[in-house]
């Protein structure tokens, strides 16, 4: 926080470096990144695990844990094992996919992990590993609603897909609040995922894609803590106010 | 109600009204049994469609290192080498820069048995305090812990970052074991547990007995949290193995990485994606790649295989309230 508001010297800047890292010209483009993967990546969050939560929990009893731990397991591949394991999956050359990869004639890594493309991977890699978590957690909110009003929107003549949509949806709809803040501020925070995808690209994935990343270059590379602080602290400032937001706004943790 | 087994929420959105009325006689679906058939095989084919999104990248993933780099390329994705290629692949990983891989992860697994003790150490007493005893200030103390849970800890990486580098601690063990020693989750849950499972009575009886403010704790409060300990144990333990930009820009020496890190260190320094930063003549290749991989990520692998009910019961601890 100080050195965010001080100079390399150490004299009082007031808030210039925000302003000189506002103006620099990676800053922009590093929280445009982050703001399309965050809208790609949180409306597929919502859409996918809901879609699979209902699906399983209106499904065939018996499967259900079979299926939430298929889900569920590639969770233990975070962080940098699941950038690995999907370079693999987007290189034409070995992946299993490569049929799907065709369709949209990518042929070589190179081609998949173009900058226009990296949105929409990076949601689809975090989706990958975090998608099966929540859907336990759904599974275990939906658990929680009672047989009683289930059954009785059965009686009243309730289709499958009418439960799903009138009844469970709204009962678990502060979880899919939760989801939604939690994921959206670990988004902001997207660091592993570009700078691994930035290695194996030969230099055409710019080291300072996320805000993160730029703020770790400024640190290192040109040796300014102080603009490094300052993108921490813009940072910090997200990550904070919807973590106080959703602390103190909606009843999901009540103490007491 | 045990006998509907099928409900399958693909089905269609309208219901006839006579259906709906022979569900009111007999609680009963009464549809064409072909429909009911049809429906099922849609919620399966879905249900397998996503199994293999999540599933493929692993069955690929711990198939790779059965084959060499040239079959990886031009054989089945999914098909099996063999297991003599295995074992060529595993010395060939091994054998990098002289078995930097098993440094990795005794590095892995130092730091994070060092800062799962840590936070245990700082957690569950703090959680208890929170939870058992009255003080000025606790329910600030409990918004704070519930607001910095929340926020994403690498948020914090390069203050702490620069911290370290202040006290001269960077590229030290002590570096990322500090920071995973402060685990605000941990403190959440404990203080869950010892605010509904303890009751005060219990405590207040020992201390009429003789016992010290620390007997209780030590000897009636710990004892009864075993199963606490264990559950911030295991989310102390997954994050911390898996974490990577925290160690990442801790350490300068390769010798000190954890295994994520190490991951890293690989893709940029070897011929597997990076034909031009690879030194000399790297044999590290796809396969090499894959098996150091699966070194990296068994221990949580089976850690999360016996602990998906320990993952349910941590997520939703927040919000039901006994």
């Amino acid at each position: 926080m100080y050195l965010s508001l001080t100079s390399a010297g150490g004299n009082w800047v007031g808030l210039s470096n925000f302003f000189s890292t506002g103006r620099d010209f990676r800053f922009l483009p590093a929280f445009e990144h982050i703001a399309v993967y965050l809208s790609i990546w949180l409306v597929a969050l919502v859409v996918l695990v809901l879609f699979l939560a209902l699906m399983l929990h209106g499904g065939v009893r018996r499967t259900v844990p079979f299926f939430r731990l298929l889900f569920y397991l590639p969770g233990a591949l975070a962080g940098a094992a699941s950038v690995l394991v999907w370079l693999f999956m987007l290189d034409p050359q070995v992946s299993p996919w490569h049929f799907a990869l065709s369709l949209f004639h990518f042929s070589s890594l190179d081609q998949t992990i173009l900058p226009a493309h990296l949105p929409a991977i990076f949601a689809v890699i975090a989706f990958w590993t975090g998608a099966g978590g929540w859907i336990l957690v759904m599974n275990g909110a939906l658990n929680n609603i009672s047989d009683e009003v289930i059954d009785s929107a059965k009686i009243d003549g309730a289709n499958a897909w009418q439960l799903a949509v009138r009844v469970k949806l709204p009962l678990i709809k502060r979880w899919v609040v939760y989801m939604l803040i939690l994921a959206f501020a670990a988004g902001t925070q997207l660091f592993v995922e570009p700078q691994l995808v930035g290695e194996a690209s030969l230099g055409m994935v710019s080291t300072s894609w996320s805000p993160n990343q730029l703020a770790y270059y400024f640190a290192t590379q040109n040796g300014n803590f102080n603009y490094a602080a300052s993108i921490s602290v813009d940072l910090l400032i997200v990550g904070l106010m919807t973590a106080t937001v959703l602390v103190f706004r909606s009843k999901l943790f009540e103490i007491e | 109600m045990a006998q509907v087994t099928a409900q399958p929420a693909a089905s269609q959105p309208a219901t006839s009204a006579s259906s709906a009325a022979a569900a009111r006689v007999t609680r009963r679906r009464r549809r064409p049994p072909s429909r009911r058939v049809g429906a099922l095989l849609a919620w399966f084919i879905v249900m397998l469609a996503f199994t293999a999104f999540f599933m493929v990248p692993v069955i690929w993933l711990l198939l790779a290192p059965t084959k060499t780099e040239h079959q990886l390329v031009f054989e089945n994705p999914l098909a099996f080498g063999s297991f003599r290629t295995i074992l060529h692949t595993w010395d060939q990983m091994y054998n990098f820069q002289a078995h930097e891989l098993l440094e990795w992860l005794g590095n892995s697994a130092r730091y994070s048995v060092g800062g799962v003790l840590l936070a245990l150490a700082c957690a569950v007493p703090a959680g208890y305090g929170l939870a058992l005893t009255e003080f000025i200030g606790r329910k600030v103390l409990l918004g704070i812990t519930l607001v910095v849970m929340i926020m994403p800890a690498s948020a914090l990486v390069l203050p702490l970052f620069l911290e370290m580098d202040l006290i001269h601690l960077s590229n030290s063990a002590w570096s990322v074991v500090l920071p995973f020693g402060f685990f605000p989750f941990g403190v959440y849950l404990s203080y869950i547990f010892f605010s509904s499972t303890i009751p005060k009575e219990l405590l207040a009886a020992a201390r009429v007995d003789g016992c010290s403010e620390w007997g209780v704790f030590r000897h009636v409060a710990l004892p009864l949290a075993r199963p606490i300990v264990a559950l911030v144990g295991f989310f102390a333990f997954v994050s911390d193995w898996t974490n990577f930009f925290l160690p990442y820009v801790m350490f300068y020496d390769d010798r000190q990485y954890p295994l994520p890190v190490g991951l890293q260190y690989l893709i940029a320094n070897t011929a597997a994606f990076n034909p031009l930063g690879a030194s000399g003549n790297s044999p590290v290749e796809g396969p090499e790649l894959a098996i150091a991989t699966i070194v990296a990520i068994a221990p949580v692998f089976i850690v999360f295989l016996f602990a998906q009910r320990a993952l349910v019961t941590g997520m939703l601890a927040g919000a039901t309230k006994e």
